[in-house]
C-alpha cells in the first residue's frame, strides 16, 4: 500500500454543488459519468484500499494509472494518480490525488487535493492548475443540469514541457 | 517572497454578456451572494462598495479598470472588521473568456478568473478570509446561471 504520508498536498480545489454525497460519489467513481467530464476518459477502478485505479481513452489506451490509497464512499476517495499517456510526465513520480466529500448545508462542498511526495517544481503544477478547474466545472454542470459542459483539454504551456523533461532527467526525487 | 494572491478559475455554461451582467447587476449579485451586494457604476474611477443585506456597508473601494464582458478590477478593503479594514487595500481582477470546448460535449464554456492579491505592503490578511469565501460565491454564481438556482443556501 502507498505511504500517503510522505504527500504533501499543493493544489486545491473547492467547488460546492447542488447534489448528495452519494451522487459526487457515483460521479467520481462511475465510467459513465467520468467520460462525460474528464476529457472523455472513463474511470476504471477496484472499489478497495489497494485496488487498481485506471483512468483509460475511449479507445482504451491507459491515460492515468494508479493505486486505491482510501475508499470510504461517500466521504472520501484517494488515489495515486500518474498521466502514463503524456510523454516523459509518466516517468515522474505518481502524485496522490483526493477528493473530500463534505455536506454543507443544502449542497456538498467537494474538495480536491493533488499532493506530491516531492518537492515538484512550480511549472509542473501548472498542469494541474489549468485541468482540475474544466475537470471539476464539469462535474458540478453534470451533476447541476445533466448536461456536461467539456472545456477541452488545452496544450500545456512551454515551461510546463521544459520544466517536465528537466525533472525526468535529473530525477531530483530520488535525493530528496 | 511574492504578494500574497488566491486564485480560482471556473468554467461556466454561459456568454460573457450574460456572465459581465451577473457580476454586475446589484439584484442578480444578491441571489448569488447570501443577500450581499455591489453598488457601483462599474465605470474606471466610479465609487464601489459591497452592503449586506441589512444595509451595514461590508467592503468599500474603486473601479480601477472596467471592459464589458472582458475585465473588471476592483480595489477593494474590507470595512466591517477592525483587523481587516487596518489590513489596508486588496485587488480583485475578474477576468471572462472563452473557453475551447469539445463540440459533442454539451456546448460553450466561459472562463472566469479571479485574482484576488494583496497591494504592496497591505492586505494580506484579507486574502486569506477571502479564500474560503470566494469558492462559494463563485460555485453559486455557476449554478444561477446554468440551472436558475444558487447550489450554497
Amino acid at each position: 500500500m502507498v505511504d500517503v504520508s510522505k504527500f504533501k498536498p499543493k493544489t486545491i480545489y473547492v467547488t460546492y454543488i447542488a447534489a448528495t454525497p452519494e451522487k459526487v460519489w457515483q460521479a467520481l467513481t462511475s465510467a459513465d459519468f467520468t467520460r462525460q467530464y474528464l476529457f472523455g476518459s472513463s474511470v476504471d477502478i477496484e472499489p478497495r484500499a489497494g485496488g487498481r485505479f485506471r483512468m483509460l481513452w475511449p479507445d482504451g489506451r491507459v491515460h492515468i494509472a494508479g493505486e486505491v490509497a482510501d475508499w470510504s464512499p461517500p466521504r472520501r476517495l484517494s488515489v495515486t494518480w500518474l498521466v502514463e499517456g503524456m510523454k516523459d510526465f509518466g516517468e515522474l513520480p505518481a502524485c496522490l490525488v483526493t477528493y473530500d466529500i463534505a455536506q454543507s448545508g443544502d449542497a456538498v462542498k467537494l474538495t480536491m487535493s493533488e499532493a506530491h511526495s516531492w518537492d515538484v517544481p512550480r511549472d509542473i503544477l501548472k498542469g494541474g492548475e489549468m485541468g482540475w478547474p474544466k475537470i471539476l466545472s464539469g462535474l458540478k454542470s453534470l451533476l447541476e443540469t445533466g448536461k456536461p459542459l467539456a472545456a477541452a483539454n488545452e496544450p500545456p504551456p512551454p515551461e510546463f514541457i521544459k520544466a517536465v523533461k528537466k525533472a525526468v532527467a535529473e530525477k531530483p526525487w530520488l535525493c530528496q | 517572497m511574492s504578494k500574497p494572491k488566491f486564485v480560482y478559475v471556473t468554467y461556466i455554461r454561459t456568454t460573457p454578456e450574460k456572465l459581465w451582467a451577473a457580476l454586475t447587476d446589484p439584484q442578480t449579485i444578491r441571489k448569488y451572494w447570501f443577500g450581499i451586494t455591489a453598488e457601483s457604476g462599474f465605470r474606471p474611477g466610479s465609487p464601489w462598495q459591497l452592503r449586506f443585506e441589512d444595509g451595514r456597508v461590508a467592503d468599500t473601494g474603486e473601479i480601477l479598470e472596467a471592459e464589458p464582458a472582458k475585465r473588471l478590477v476592483i480595489r477593494w478593503r474590507n470595512e466591517f472588521k477592525r483587523e481587516l479594514k487596518a489590513a489596508g487595500h486588496t485587488r480583485c481582477t475578474m477576468e471572462i473568456e472563452m473557453a475551447d470546448y469539445y463540440p459533442d460535449f454539451g456546448g460553450k464554456a466561459v472562463k472566469l478568473t479571479i485574482t484576488h492579491e494583496a497591494e504592496a505592503g497591505e492586505g494580506a490578511p484579507m486574502i486569506e478570509a477571502v479564500s474560503g469565501g470566494w469558492p462559494k460565491v463563485i460555485s453559486n454564481l455557476k449554478s444561477l446561471l446554468e440551472s436558475g438556482d444558487i447550489a450554497f443556501k
